[in-house]
């Protein structure tokens, strides 16, 4: 599809994983959009940048753990997760607690390359400026 | 312009179906396109004929199903999630070994590529609820 056809999908993400069901519906949607080929991007605000945590166990609350399908994303050709830096310092996290998340990179012999992009909070509003079509979860 | 709308929250508890009804109704008046209404999450429970509110109350499904039939509006309700919640159609009735459908007049279920489809074919496309 030329890129004049395709347009800026953009992902947003802002609950934590399990405490309700908007992370798993919002993981659906992208799955099934990717097969339209359009310009899809992934955003983590809020309590959203839980869903990125590295060594997910659900076992307790006996809910499924889809937390490996962010790690498949790049296999949709969904490579872009912006990840904002407040968010994460606002809990307590860092970088390092989050799943190493990557695609392989086609045009150069298939290396392997980050799909977490950090960002700040004014990066992430201009990111959200210059989409077509936002969907927020 | 022609408008593509999103509803994410059941009716009653949140005022999202509401708010959706009367952002479309205002819409139409005004001479705008609507593409399609898509129906995810909670949303979905807008689609069953099943609701039965207080006489004095609106009946949110039916207002929904009215302004189907005099607009030829296209309501679709996500049928994963509609599957979680309980909402069937005749066809997903059979398949599902279910004793009986409660899908609205005016609504369909299908996929969740005609919410993608909704925001690629929409100059704007606008969501109502969480």
């Amino acid at each position: 599809m030329s890129d004049e056809n395709r347009k800026k999908f953009l992902y947003i993400n802002r609950k934590a994983p399990y405490g309700t069901i908007y992370a798993l519906e919002s993981l659906e949607v992208v799955l099934i959009g990717a097969a339209f080929e359009q310009d899809v991007s992934l955003a983590f605000i809020d309590d959203g940048v839980y869903q990125l945590m590295a060594n997910q166990d659900t076992a307790a609350v006996g809910m499924k753990n889809f937390s490996k399908t962010y790690r498949a994303l790049g296999d949709y050709e969904v490579r872009k997760l912006y990840v904002e830096k407040e968010s994460l310092a606002e809990r307590g996290l860092t970088a390092e607690n989050l799943m190493p998340i990557v695609y392989e990179d086609e045009d150069d012999d298939y290396a392997e390359k980050p799909s977490l992009i950090f960002v700040d909070r004014a990066e992430m509003a201009a990111l959200i400026r210059s989409q077509d079509v936002i969907l927020s979860f | 312009m022609r408008f593509g709308i999103v509803v994410n929250e059941g009716p009653y508890t949140h005022q999202a179906s509401d708010s959706a009804y009367r952002f479309a109704v205002a819409a139409l008046e005004k001479g705008h396109e609507i593409f399609r209404v898509f129906f995810y999450h909670d949303g979905v429970n807008n689609g069953t004929r099943y609701t039965v509110p207080p006489q004095d109350d609106r009946n949110l499904q039916k207002l929904w199903s009215e302004l189907a039939e005099k607009h030829g509006l296209d309501l679709v309700v996500c049928i994963a999630a509609a599957q979680r919640r309980g909402i069937l159609d005749a066809n997903e009735a059979k398949r599902q070994g279910k004793d009986g459908d409660n899908i609205a007049p005016g609504f369909r279920i299908s996929g969740l590529g005609q919410l993608i489809e909704a925001g690629i074919q929409a100059d704007r496309l606008v969501t109502f609820g969480d």
